[in-house]
């Protein structure tokens, strides 16, 4: 492996489950130092590739490496690499939260670990409950716990398997701040949510999976740019749209006009037209492209293998 | 090696913290099997020459409490952690097959000592009985609860419920233990029945153990350790085998 080898590289891995193809030849890569967000629905397959980076499931062929290291030949390098959070909450009812972190970090030959787990009982606001048994911890502590765990190695990548899923908006809020701030130090974030505007505002560069396939992969300004569109919607009280705009524009839901837009400037160039026009607006809103809409129009297309570049 | 260290403390330390369940409970059934079968039969048995039956009991209710208790701890603590998903914290981390069986197993071999040390503690001060050759017994000890200490291993991976385990338990161990000759001698039995003791491992464990105290056994001790690290050589290969395949745990 050359110097600069990919964080994860996932190379046409299968699995199949009995009769289920969960992957079906994914290949994939993310590039050191990046915030990688892997979307789809539920049953796309993404626990599944997470599982078999971790080496929690055994893929039937391909090959996956994590900063150059084999998951499978490599396996002890390729695990000190990755800290992976897993989706379910889970915990061992017999520890406290040090004993917990403390062990973690024994898993990994760390012995001495203590200045390190302080930091993230800190930094993830459980220091008040590190002397408390898991049992006693609420499920959103329980995450930040698991956050920890998976961080006790400082492993240079770390994939987050909807971490945010139930889980309330403060923490929201801290945990994105802790694992920016760990992209910034440099540490690759492997991302899967359901919540599409998490992934617009963190992530640089995004895949989707549908049926055990990556379906698009690009930046998020690419996928936005080529999916999704600013749209000024507006509402006319009487009076037809002037046949300038009409031939761009599509009717939308409860009576507004579906006026796709370039940019601001071009917002005031159609006002400007309905004023000539003489039309009085009863209802007006611009919106922003999002990943919502990027991710729907994907998830609708026939399911065709499609790369971006 | 780098996680064994922490997985054997861990696996020790989750059954000391429950220590009256997992330590103090067994000695104190193996206590009053001793009071309620010393009653009832002392008085009408007298197994080897110049031992109480009283006597020949204990090494006997030890090395069965050994057993179980070696057992019990692997096989609960791999299917609890299986049930609660747990198992993905030391499944994660960059440790080899061989060190989770290792720890796994030597976690089991410490709750057997620890409860067979705690029949004898119990028992001592009211029933003395002599320790003729403490290498015997210590030997077989430690072959006996770690035989059961992998077999505990296999049926926590193996099982998937509760209650597969639960019958694991309730129809192959409980059944071997109590048909090992801990309450008898095989001499006593049938030919038929003493031939099939003598397919049944355990009871060359207890045989041999009850050496260590009296210097008389059914079977040669030699033959006994032979079969009893045979087995345990046999049941830890397929262990590692199984793990290393990451059979039932990484699918």
């Amino acid at each position: 492996m050359s110097a600069a080898a990919a964080a994860v590289d996932i190379r046409g891995v299968e699995k199949r489950f009995g009769a289920v193809h969960a992957l079906r030849g994914v290949c994939l890569e993310v590039r050191p130092g990046e915030f990688f967000g892997l979307l789809g629905p539920n049953g796309a397959g993404k626990t599944t590739l997470i599982s078999a980076l971790g080496g929690l499931a055994r893929p039937d062929a391909g090959s996956l490496a994590v900063m150059g290291h084999d998951v499978a030949r490599d396996f002890r390098a390729a695990r000190r690499a990755v800290g992976i959070v897993p989706q379910e909450i889970v915990f061992d009812p017999f520890f406290t939260v040090r004993e917990t972190l403390r062990i973690q970090s024994g898993y990994f030959g760390l012995r001495r670990n203590e200045a390190w787990i302080d930091e993230l009982l800190e930094r993830l606001a459980l220091a008040s409950k590190a002397e408390a048994n898991m049992r006693s911890l609420s499920g959103g502590m329980k995450r930040r716990v698991m956050v920890a765990q998976a961080l006790v190695h400082r492993p240079p990548v770390i994939v987050l398997d909807e971490p945010t899923a139930g889980v309330d908006v403060e923490l929201r809020q801290t945990l994105w701040q802790f694992i920016r701030g760990l992209n910034a130090a440099g540490h690759t974030i492997v991302l899967t949510t359901h919540y599409l505007e998490e992934a617009q505002q963190l992530c640089s560069r995004i895949a989707m999976m549908k049926d055990g396939r990556i379906v698009a992969m690009d930046s998020v300004a690419n996928l936005l740019a080529a999916f999704s569109e600013r749209v000024l919607r507006v509402k006319l009280e009487g009076g037809a749209l002037p046949a300038a705009l009409a031939t761009n524009a599509t009717r939308g839901e409860a009576g507004y006009w579906r006026i796709p837009v370039e940019d601001m400037a071009q917002v005031e160039t159609v006002l400007a037209r309905l004023r000539e026009a003489g039309a009085t607006l009863s209802g007006l809103e611009v919106s922003e492209p999002d990943l919502e809409e990027v991710f729907l129009h994907i998830m609708r297309r026939p399911g065709q293998e499609l790369r971006g570049p | 090696m780098t996680g064994f260290p922490t997985l054997l403390y861990k696996e020790v330390l989750r059954f000391w913290k429950v220590s009256f369940q997992t330590v103090a409970a067994p000695v104190l059934s193996a206590l009053l099997y001793l009071l309620v079968f010393a009653h009832a039969l002392a008085s009408h048995v007298q197994v080897f020459p110049g031992v109480s039956y009283v006597q020949f009991l204990i090494p006997g209710l030890a090395m069965m409490a050994m057993l179980q208790n070696a057992f019990a701890n692997s096989s609960s603590s791999i299917i609890q952690s299986k049930i609660t998903g747990n198992i993905v914290f030391i499944l994660l981390p960059p440790m080899a097959p061989v060190e989770i069986f290792a720890a796994y197993l030597v976690a089991a071999m410490v709750r057997g000592l620890v409860v067979g040390l705690g029949v004898f503690a119990a028992t001592l001060w009211l029933i003395p009985i002599p320790v003729a050759k403490p290498l015997w017994a210590i030997g077989f000890a430690v072959v006996g609860s770690g035989m059961l200490g992998v077999l505990g291993i296999v049926a926590g991976i193996w099982s998937e419920k509760f209650d597969q385990l639960a019958a694991f338990q309730n129809f192959l161990v409980m059944p071997l233990t109590f048909l090992a000759g801990v309450f008898y001698s095989v001499h006593s039995l049938p030919p038929f029945w003493r031939g099939l003791s003598r397919l049944n491992p355990f009871f060359y464990a207890i045989d041999g153990f009850r050496y260590g105290f009296f210097a008389q056994s059914d079977v040669s001790p030699w033959a006994s350790l032979a079969f009893a690290t045979a087995t345990f050589a046999a049941l830890s290969l397929l262990t590692l085998q199984l793990l290393r395949r990451g059979y039932k745990l990484r699918h």
